[in-house]
């Protein structure tokens, strides 16, 4: 970029020469263009390789995909969706039945008398253990969860 | 998070010749629930949105997955969206940062993007050019594609958005919400970064 264009100038030409690259300049517009490409070789010399560049990212193409994958995109969407529900519905169950069970596994070890006090205290530290650990993995996924940058947006 | 539970026949929307219906009431719909409406709208959208991401991200495989995933995520919120707003431009966000993410992940198991390229792109014997200046054409596009790619994530976007998926300058802005003078310098600056890196090509 020409060094004897001012800061504004150079700004505008940039503005220009991108609208050139990608044909969009206006009658207007291209008069000025066509000015500053006339008067400045730095412009002109911007100009010729921006053109050379959009020329290679020109033919730049991506491989088409077999139409079946574009047939099959919104059933595999679908399933994935459904999936997800399953998932959670699964969870769900699984959670309350792991909780039940685990109620009724403690309340057996506290009331059966030929069990040692020193192993059932052991047993329900054990599974106290468990809770605390799970309830901070959780948290702490959630919280990063809350707090990552990278998150999708909503609006 | 509501799925609705109307058992919808994915088949049903699988076709594109759908007729053209308004955006806005389209979003209402799968808003209310309706899945096939949400079929419309993945279907419109499914090309768009995979090959952004590979010009984001350079695997096919992740691209397909991920555009899969941002369709699946922007369903669960879509109640959400505004529906005067344009869905592609909402959508665009999740997939973006979805791509980042990948990105991020990937830099931490290092796979060199040279090994993408091969997969990626269109080989120029699909387009019956002659073998020599096939093979010529072929080494100019992958050097292209390696210099791409070592620009920064928001360098490359734009370069991707621009000049693989040839949005106009106002979709653009649109896209990044940003005006239409960053988008300008922002295209600007990514050009003189792929320039610099294709000295060689260019002369």
């Amino acid at each position: 970029m020409s060094s004897q264009l001012k800061s504004a100038d150079k700004k505008h030409f940039q503005t220009l020469l991108m609208k050139a690259v990608d044909g969009e300049l206006n009658p207007d517009e291209q008069t000025e263009f066509d000015k500053f490409v006339s008067k400045d070789a730095d412009c002109r010399n911007e100009w010729q390789q921006m053109k050379k560049l959009k020329e290679v990212t020109k033919n730049m193409n991506f491989k088409s995909l077999p139409t079946e994958v574009w047939d099959n995109y919104w059933v595999n969407v679908y399933n994935r969706l459904e999936r997800g529900l399953a998932w959670i519905l699964f969870s769900m169950g699984a959670i309350i039945l792991l909780t039940y069970s685990g109620f009724k596994a403690v309340e057996s070890i506290i009331a059966d008398p030929q069990l040692a006090g020193i192993l059932k205290a052991a047993i329900l530290m054990l599974i106290g253990g468990s809770v605390i650990l799970l309830v901070s993995v959780v948290r702490e996924k959630l919280f990063t969860q809350k707090s990552d940058p990278y998150k999708e947006v909503q609006r | 998070m509501s799925y609705g539970l109307a058992i919808v026949n994915p088949t049903l929307t699988e076709n594109r010749m759908v007729p053209a219906v308004d955006e806005g009431t389209l979003i209402l719909r799968c808003q209310a629930g309706e899945k096939q409406a949400y079929g419309e709208l993945v279907n419109k959208y499914m090309k768009r949105a995979y090959y952004t991401a590979l010009g984001l991200i350079g695997s096919p495989e992740a691209a397909m997955d991920l555009s899969q995933e941002a369709f699946i995520r922007a369903y669960r919120a879509i109640k959400r969206l505004d529906a005067d707003k344009k869905f592609f431009t909402w959508y665009y966000r999740i997939l973006k940062n979805l791509c980042l993410n990948h990105l991020r992940d990937r830099a931490r198991h290092a796979r060199p993007f040279s090994e993408v390229g091969e997969t990626t792109l269109l080989k120029m014997s699909d387009q019956g050019e002659d073998a020599s200046r096939q093979v010529e054409q072929e080494e100019t596009r992958e050097i292209v594609w390696d210099a791409i790619n070592s620009l920064k994530p928001q360098e490359r976007e734009i370069i991707i958005l621009k000049d693989f998926q040839e949005h106009s300058y106002i979709e653009i802005s649109e896209l990044l919400d940003c005006p239409m003078g960053t988008v300008m310098s922002r295209l600007y600056n990514a050009r003189q970064a792929l320039k610099v890196k294709l000295e060689k090509v260019l002369k």
